[in-house]
């Protein structure tokens, strides 16, 4: 008489997230991988969290991770010196102080136009805003309106570049800049004493 | 020296002469422009009557290296001056004083947060990951071994040599002599009365069918044989004239 071994229903299901995940170009939802797999969500969410125990730092060199509102796999930290040597990362290489201080303005404003962007940074924005597009970090999200200026918003990549899970995850503009209002104050106290 | 002597502090420079606070009034009301303002002489002023004192005022100090850092900073944005730029002319100092004030902490707010993104970058950068199609292999340098310039002038040499010219024989078309097809034409009809022309030269390339049909013409100018085709395309029946 043979032994036969149950397989647990959530362990294939693991295997299949596992072949989606190696096949996408981005992160899944879970709603998307429940489509792909046709099965239910919150089975997907089990078979998720027994992946994530399996593929994280430390215990394989493949590390699931939840990233721009999706699940993906990625190469875990310990191997990035091996990783930097077979593969080129163009998108992130050589941001300028102007493509940096462009892309905070479209990730915490946008939609938002280029004049909107040259507004708020004192220069123009075209060369910026071009090069930001060509890397994939910003793209076009229509226009102000009917002829206007055409308006930017942050891609997915941008999320999985910066490794967030969603535009929430940025700290509050307030936080980052406490001093502003300081200088604002500083600045009205002296100027409008002159013309009180 | 407090809080107060900063604004009052008296400046005495090619574009202005006056208190500090003057100065900054009439910056921000854009009735003098920054960049005629010597801000190195402000501070080399404002280090000379530091300099008076027996021991430093940090908080003087501290109001003066904001308020130079924000005329610095005016100054430098002035040099980019942007088409929709509003104009402050029409404003009160308080309301130009606000509308600057407001635009240069909403600019730092986005400069903070550039900064932010720069050590987020940093912090993460030991993420890879597969993105689409895979990446490029970064390009491995091949620095070139030693050369001798001997070697080199002769691989020039070898460049520079004119190359053989190239053979068209294999494009050349060899027709056979018209006669050649009269004459077995001709033979042909005294054996029989008519033949097929296709049949005839099935065998043949296209040249020498081209050739041969040649021949068929000549044949028909001089009157020795007829021609029939039921149709075109059809194959075309020869008949030899009895002389």
């Amino acid at each position: 008489m043979s032994l036969r071994l149950v397989e647990n229903p959530v362990d294939r299901l693991a295997r299949t997230i596992e072949a989606l995940l190696v096949i996408a170009p981005s992160p899944l939802s879970i709603e998307e991988l429940a489509t792909a797999s046709e099965d239910e969500t919150e089975r997907v969410e089990t078979a998720l969290g027994l992946l994530a125990s399996r593929y994280r730092e430390g215990r394989s060199g493949i590390v699931l991770e939840h990233v721009s509102g999706g699940y993906a796999f990625r190469a875990a930290r310990e191997a990035a010196d091996a990783c930097s040597r077979l593969v080129e990362r163009p998108v992130q290489r050589g941001l300028s102080q102007a493509a940096l201080e462009t892309l905070a303005v479209v990730a915490y404003l946008g939609p938002v136009s280029r004049p909107e962007i040259a507004r708020i940074r004192g220069v123009a924005a075209d060369s910026a805003v071009a090069g930001l597009v060509e890397r994939g970090l910003i793209a076009e999200a229509g226009r102000e309106s009917e002829g206007g200026a055409v308006r930017y918003r942050v891609t997915p990549l941008f999320e999985r570049v910066f490794g967030l899970s969603s535009l929430s995850e940025l700290p509050r503009l307030d936080d980052l800049a406490a001093d502003g209002d300081e200088l604002r104050a500083r600045l009205e106290e002296v100027a409008g004493r002159r013309g009180a | 020296m407090d809080a107060y002597a900063v604004r009052d502090l008296d400046l005495d420079l090619d574009a202005f002469e006056g208190p500090f606070d003057l100065l900054l009034t009439l910056v921000l009301k854009d009735e003098l422009g920054l960049a005629d303002v010597d801000v190195a002489g402000v501070v080399l002023t404002f280090i000379e009557r530091l300099a008076e004192r027996e021991s430093p005022d940090l908080e003087a100090c501290g109001e003066f290296l904001v308020l130079t850092a924000a005329l610095l900073e005016l100054k430098a944005r002035g040099l980019f001056p942007d088409e929709d730029e509003l104009a402050f002319d029409d404003l009160d100092p308080e309301e130009a004083a606000e509308e600057l004030a407001e635009r240069l902490a909403i600019y730092r707010r986005f400069k903070a947060a550039a900064g932010w993104f720069e050590e987020r970058l940093d912090s993460e950068s030991d993420r890879y990951f597969r993105l689409g199609p895979a990446p490029l292999a970064p390009v491995p340098q091949r620095p070139l071994a030693p050369q001798e310039p001997t070697s080199l002038a002769t691989a020039l040499r070898a460049l520079a040599a004119e190359p053989p010219a190239p053979s068209l024989r294999h494009l050349e078309l060899r027709f056979p002599p018209v006669s050649l097809f009269l004459d077995r034409f001709r033979a042909v009809l005294r054996k029989r009365r008519r033949f097929v022309f296709d049949n005839e030269v099935d065998a043949l390339s296209r040249v020498e069918q081209a050739v041969a049909f040649l021949a068929l013409l000549e044949l028909r100018k001089a009157g020795e044989i007829k021609l029939g085709q039921p149709a075109p395309f059809e194959p075309i029946t020869v008949w030899g004239v009895a002389a």
